[in-house]
């Protein structure tokens, strides 16, 4: 009788289509946007004849070919990666936590991040580096603020459950925070440096960054993506999610760790940018399926194109001076969340 | 053949004693109801089959040792909580979809056959034209029904229900028992339900227990089981137990302020 799924159960053609399309404009029009435009068709021509056996006579000038490919590209690139990361690892924290305001940060890991970042600008200009200690004094405070949470979390007696592992992180990331904000304080001289780097950019960008980042950001993508139907039995609970055979404790670990270790990629080049890891997951989630086959892929694709855009207006606005992008996310974001949440009919947890 | 044997089990909650060295044994292709007041111990009972809770003591569902083997266990036995989680937006299809996770590998996805499997199950329990429903907006009777779908498309020799008609009418009560007898019968699936209702449970169960306090009281077959006098002495005195049309009936008569 009935063959395959049903339209309830599906990820749409058209929503894929639609947002990888969304994610194409944005790369296009983030490098055609700046102090010299470039034409939009130029760069499409430029980047087929980058792609190995074609060519296509690009028709950018040398001057413009290195402001599309060394300056607007790589951070156009940089803002898809990390809006995609975050906007994917809260959604996989979502779904471990069955918790609709859970964020890529929940367990520590910018609390954490901000702390190496601070330790790194406040202390780091007085020894002599043979790489830029900020991204890794970042990206180690991340990983420990959430191993610090995971620790706390598994020795409390009551048992190792998503609510005693949430209160664990609240508890690290208002110590961690108050440790950076005494610093912050005690090193007056470094506090501007400190709150830019907070506040998230993506000014730095070259291919640098690209380049280190992204094997993280593949690995936890990977392991995220293959575990999607997975975030779907977890969200029936604990309990009946082990009576289907599956081990949420272990399932909790595995996802917090490929998506904290993404997170703390992605954070340590571009700081911390906010609500981009709940505004997203939501949207997808309010708009199409409360399932995590379809909020998984939909959440890397629109998140990317989301990050870009703002990263578009954070140095549009103002040019030629930038706006931090969390400004921008925060307030172009939540107003077009206050529209979805009103629209929908409900939040899943 | 025993498809469930429980040995000497105990549970206790922070020191409190909530079982105490209870034995029970469920025969294969049966239904066992458990039975007894509030805070007996038939949910622990049941979550100690289940895994769900650490116990002391024995318990085996055919060849799976609970909790050793997550998912030898939930290829042998589906579980319905009292109050099951239905996620906001997920689709009554996808819902049903889950029961499908212990024949899945960890990464894989489903097959058609398992596609079709749950097609089956919903059209069992008269779900179809539900599939793309949010199974959290369904009323009471169908909830049920999306939980038993599930059950059925986890295809267990076993079936653990706490309270699966709890908060529902009489009518819709009726329903969702005889849905569980028709699947029991059809597919010789061993049933274990925590079951409040009486009366329902004389109809409906081979076989009862009756637990207070932590103890089994007695078990056997309905008519051995819920005699006035072992009912009296759990429950209240004035109960009285009636026979119509050939089944028993369970009532409570008032005491104070009757009007007659």
């Amino acid at each position: 009788m009935n063959a395959g799924r049903p339209a309830g159960s599906r990820l749409p053609w058209w929503w894929i289509g639609g947002a990888a399309a969304l994610l194409m404009t944005a790369v296009v029009v983030g490098a055609m946007i700046g102090a010299v435009s470039i034409a939009p068709l130029d760069i499409m021509r430029s980047a087929l004849d980058r792609l190995p056996f074609i060519d296509v006579e690009s028709g950018l000038s040398e001057r413009d070919d290195a402001i599309v490919w060394q300056i607007r590209m790589p951070r156009v690139i940089l803002g898809v990666i990390v809006g995609s990361m975050l906007s994917v690892s809260g959604a996989a924290y979502q779904g471990v936590f069955r918790n609709p305001l859970a964020d890529p940060y929940l367990l520590g890991a910018g609390a954490g991040a901000g702390l190496g970042a601070t330790i790194a600008i406040a202390y780091g200009p007085d020894l002599d580096w043979l790489i830029d200690p900020v991204p890794v004094a970042a990206f180690a405070g991340a990983v420990l603020g959430v191993v610090l949470a995971y620790v706390l979390g598994y020795t409390v007696r009551a048992g190792r459950t998503a609510v005693t592992l949430i209160l664990a992180g609240v508890a690290v990331a208002a110590f961690l925070t108050a440790a950076q904000t005494y610093l912050q304080q005690k090193e007056a001289d470094s506090i501007r440096e400190v709150y830019g780097w907070i506040l998230g950019s993506l000014s730095t960008a070259g291919w640098g960054e690209v380049r280190l980042v992204l094997p993280y950001v593949i690995v936890s993508m990977i392991v995220i993506v293959a575990s999607r139907r997975l975030l779907d039995v977890m969200s029936v609970g604990d309990t009946e999610a082990s009576t289907l055979g599956v081990k949420p404790a272990r399932i909790r670990l595995i996802l917090i760790g490929f998506a904290t270790l993404g997170t703390a990629a992605v954070v340590s080049v571009s700081g911390l940018i906010g609500f981009v890891g709940i505004i997203i997951p939501h949207t997808v989630r309010l708009m199409t399926s409360a399932s995590y086959r379809v909020i998984v892929p939909l959440s890397i694709l629109l998140g990317g194109a989301f990050l870009v855009f703002a990263d578009i207006l954070a140095r549009s606005i103002q040019a030629p001076a930038e706006i931090p992008i969390g400004v921008v996310t925060a307030f172009i974001g939540a107003p077009f969340f206050a529209l979805v949440l009103r629209r929908s009919k409900g939040v899943a947890t | 053949m025993t498809a469930i044997a429980v040995e000497s089990v105990s549970v206790s909650y922070n020191g409190t004693n909530v079982l105490t060295d209870v034995s029970i044994d469920v025969a294969e292709g049966t239904w066992m109801g458990l039975v007894g007041p509030n805070g007996a111990g038939k949910s622990t009972l049941l979550k100690a089959i289940v895994g769900a809770v650490d116990y002391d003591g024995s318990i085996r569902v055919g060849d799976a040792n609970a909790p050793d083997d997550r998912k030898a266990m939930a290829l042998r036995l589906a579980y319905v909580p009292q109050r099951p989680v239905f996620p906001v937006g997920m689709s009554v299809f996808d819902f049903v979809l889950l029961g499908r996770t212990p024949h899945l590998g960890p990464l894989a996805a489903e097959g058609s056959q398992d596609i079709a499997i749950v097609w089956d199950s919903l059209a069992t329990l008269g779900l179809t034209e539900f599939v793309n429903r949010d199974v959290a907006s369904l009323s009471g009777g169908e909830t049920q029904r999306a939980s038993l779908a599930r059950v059925l498309a986890q295809e267990p020799r076993v079936v653990v229900l706490d309270e699966a008609t709890a908060s529902l009418d009489v009518a819709a009560q009726h329903e969702v028992l005889e849905l569980i007898a028709r699947i029991q019968e059809e597919r010789g699936v061993t049933v274990l339900s925590a079951i409040h209702d009486l009366t329902a449970a004389a109809q409906f169960c081979d076989e009862l227990t009756l637990i207070d306090e932590g103890d089994v009281v007695a078990t056997g077959v309905p008519e051995g089981v819920l005699t006035e006098s072992t009912l009296g002495d759990v429950f209240e005195p004035t109960i009285r137990v009636i026979e119509v049309e050939g089944s028993l009936v369970v009532v409570s008569l008032r005491t104070e302020g009757n009007p007659q």
